[in-house]
């Protein structure tokens, strides 16, 4: 969808969305409070991130989420035990809200022995097994037939489990993309493949436009081509994603068969934290698009229905504020990895 | 014992694994009720139904990147390639993705994965289907490179290959399926590692594995009839690579040649000829000789083809000129080195 096709629907949607009520999101209210905190921890992680990148404390890449929180917070709230998840690069978020503590997500990208893949992953290899987290990947597209052949494992297994898959609209044009899509579908003819695909589309793959990258830019509807169904949500609307993920979710749980959500979203940021010209958009469309912050708009609703006041916000934020702050303390004052650790985890321990 | 071919082996292997897992499942093109192209998966079908034995359309990047998603969610996928060079497409989830999955993710990940299927050229097949890639995938660290020459490692070594926690690129060659070999009656496993002796010798050493290993083992009995004792070794797997025996070997003949079906440069060869300097140049009284493919890709024509193969005549050449110096045993003189 073009940027003003985008905004056109947007506009339409906050129509409905921005006063409607908190109901059909599955949770309780307190549930819901408990969301905005996650949601505002991911964001206060993500701008201190971009901080220790330009103190030279994080190395490589780094990709944040900020912009895009409501997408990754509405679908994992709907996470059951044992339900797997992968995603791209831009995976801090992930890990946070499926409960990582925040100090070994950033210890990881710290370098740090105690980071969540012992310091050998870094931003983009972000893994929690017993979380069900099984991976940040840095190659575009390349976790999409993992999560698709998770998915068959599952089933396979007979549980009841699903796996999510996180990607990006630039992940839709390569071919490990279309393969996975195309076994999928035939997996989910009987019911051997129960993955949502969650396309996290921020507009932009890297620096170039859906519409300068997808010869369709109704990108759910490519899904179709391999037998999968798919709807739009605004992604930036949590208590819309919520709704929206937990019917998707019921529905590949129990058929188990693929199914495909567009999260129209918007990243703040920069691509990575060299992205600091952003030639590719301008200032002004970033400006616009921060009138629909997904943590404004949430907090607007938990207030309109007297969930929250600005009391408990500026209390809830605090707390944010000061577990980001002992994430770095901890990552700061946790050693590298040692030396031996070169040479582990290349093949299995033997014996 | 009993005699099965190098076929029988495999599919021995797997069905004695599958019996014996339910996590086994075998993913590839055209394995189930097309049968297998070279029926290594024949009848297999019938035998565990469509959810174990899944036949995919034709996408091997897609295949392997669901096997590696099928093995960090705790099945043991076997993907067969219908020929390693349909693999390169297949590449950045074999390479980027089962190599690695362990190491990025900080040793929580395991990918129980193997990828079995013919490596190596034909007959015939010309310049896109005939090419030897076990250099290439012994390059990468975090995966197992094996390359069995007879149906007891076959067998043997893909059952170890299923049972392990490491992708596993195992490498079989069309040209041996037929081959015949004694197999022992009992399950069993053989370890992924270990180079042996296969023909004693006292005059020179010649290194080969897989296919090749034979044209070695036909060279040596050739030069026997001329006085010449070449020991013979089987890598059996590329990585690890055991040279312990090699080096063993050309401490006592100091004298060695390696034959591979592959290209010369950046071969497997000069990896094991640069360990033999770097571990026994003292020992060596003539220069590590090279038997290779000709370095151009596959022709067609079968008069061509078999100049681009490595041949029994090559290997005897090449024993000769290691033999250079030891003039009671190199019947004609010929220079240390060629181009």
């Amino acid at each position: 969808m073009a940027i003003t096709e985008l905004a056109q629907w947007e506009r339409n949607r906050v129509l409905e969305a921005e006063s409607g009520p908190l109901e059909g999101t599955g949770l309780t209210e307190e549930e819901l409070k408990a969301l905005f905190g996650q949601m505002l921890l991911a964001r206060r992680f993500e701008e201190e991130v971009e901080q220790a990148c330009r103190r030279g404390q994080i190395g490589g890449y780094a990709h944040v989420y900020i912009g895009q929180e409501a997408v990754a917070t509405g679908f994992l709230a709907h996470r059951r035990p044992g339900d797997l998840v992968f995603t791209g690069y831009r995976d801090h978020a992930h890990a946070l809200l499926l409960g990582t503590d925040p100090g070994a997500v950033m210890a990881e990208l710290f370098g740090k022995v105690t980071g969540v893949s012992k310091g050998k992953g870094g931003s983009m290899h972000l893994f929690d097994v017993p979380r069900g987290l099984l991976g940040g990947y840095g190659i575009v597209g390349g976790h999409i037939p993992l999560a698709t052949g998770a998915a068959y494992a599952l089933r396979y297994r007979s549980t009841e489990n699903v796996c999510l898959c996180f990607l990006g609209d630039g992940a839709m044009n390569i071919g490990a993309f279309h393969e996975a899509l195309n076994m999928a579908g035939l997996w989910g003819r009987e019911g051997l493949c129960p993955v949502l695909y969650v396309i996290e589309n921020n507009q932009y793959a890297m620096g170039t436009s859906v519409e300068r990258h997808s010869a369709v830019t109704d990108l759910a509807s490519r899904f179709g081509a391999y037998g999968v169904e798919h709807e739009k949500v605004d992604g930036q609307d949590l208590v819309a994603v919520l709704q929206t993920a937990r019917q998707a979710l019921a529905s590949v749980r129990e058929t188990g068969k693929p199914y495909c959500l567009e999260a129209l979203t918007y990243r703040f940021s920069g691509h990575g934290v060299a992205d600091v010209t952003q030639a590719y958009r301008t200032k002004q469309e970033v400006e616009e698009q921060k009138r629909r912050d997904p943590l404004k708009l949430f907090e607007a609703r938990l207030r309109a229905a007297g969930a929250l006041d600005e009391a408990r916000v500026t209390e809830i934020d605090r707390d944010a504020r000061q577990r980001v702050a002992e994430a770095v303390r901890f990552a700061e004052e946790s050693p590298p990895p040692p030396p031996d650790d070169l040479y582990r985890d290349v093949y299995a321990e033997e014996g | 014992m009993a005699v099965m071919t190098y076929r029988d082996a495999l599919r021995t292997a797997l069905i004695e694994e599958m019996d014996r897992d339910e996590s086994v499942v075998l993913m590839g093109e055209d394995i189930g009720v097309y049968q297998g192209t070279f029926r290594v998966t024949a009848g297999l079908l019938d035998r565990y139904g469509g959810k174990r034995v899944i036949d995919t359309p034709i996408a091997e990047l897609g295949t392997v990147g669901a096997a590696v998603g099928m093995a960090m969610a705790g099945l043991r996928p076997v993907v067969e390639m219908m020929s390693w060079s349909f693999a390169l497409v297949a590449a950045d989830q074999i390479l980027q993705n089962a190599a690695k999955l362990r190491y990025f993710s900080g040793g929580q990940v395991s990918v129980p994965l193997v990828i079995r299927g013919p490596n190596g050229a034909g007959v015939q097949l010309s310049a896109q289907h005939s090419q030897s890639f076990e250099a290439f995938y012994a390059h990468f660290p975090g995966l197992t490179v094996v390359v069995p020459a007879d149906p007891a490692d076959a067998r043997g070594m893909l059952k170890a290959a299923i049972r392990g926690q490491d992708p596993v690129i195992f490498l079989e060659n069309a040209s041996l399926y037929g081959m015949k070999g004694e197999v022992a009656e009992d399950d069993s496993v053989r370890p992924l590692r270990g180079a042996r002796v296969v023909r004693p010798g006292t005059d020179v050493t010649i290194i080969s594995y897989s296919r090749m290993l034979h044209l070695a083992l036909a060279g040596a009995s050739m030069l026997a009839e001329e006085g010449i004792e070449a020991e013979v070794i089987d890598l059996r797997t590329l990585r690890p690579l055991d040279l312990d025996p090699v080096i063993a070997s050309v401490e006592r003949t100091h004298r060695a040649v390696v034959v591979q079906e592959q290209w010369k440069p950046f071969g497997a060869a000069a990896e094991i000829a640069a360990a033999i300097y770097e571990r026994a140049f003292d020992h060596l009284d003539a220069p590590v000789e090279r038997v290779t493919g000709a370095d151009v890709p596959m022709p067609y024509a079968r008069n061509l083809e078999l100049l681009a193969l490595p041949h029994e005549a090559e290997v005897m050449a090449a024993v000769r000129r290691a033999l250079y110096g030891k003039p009671e045993l190199a019947s004609e003189h010929i220079s240390p080195t060629r181009v």
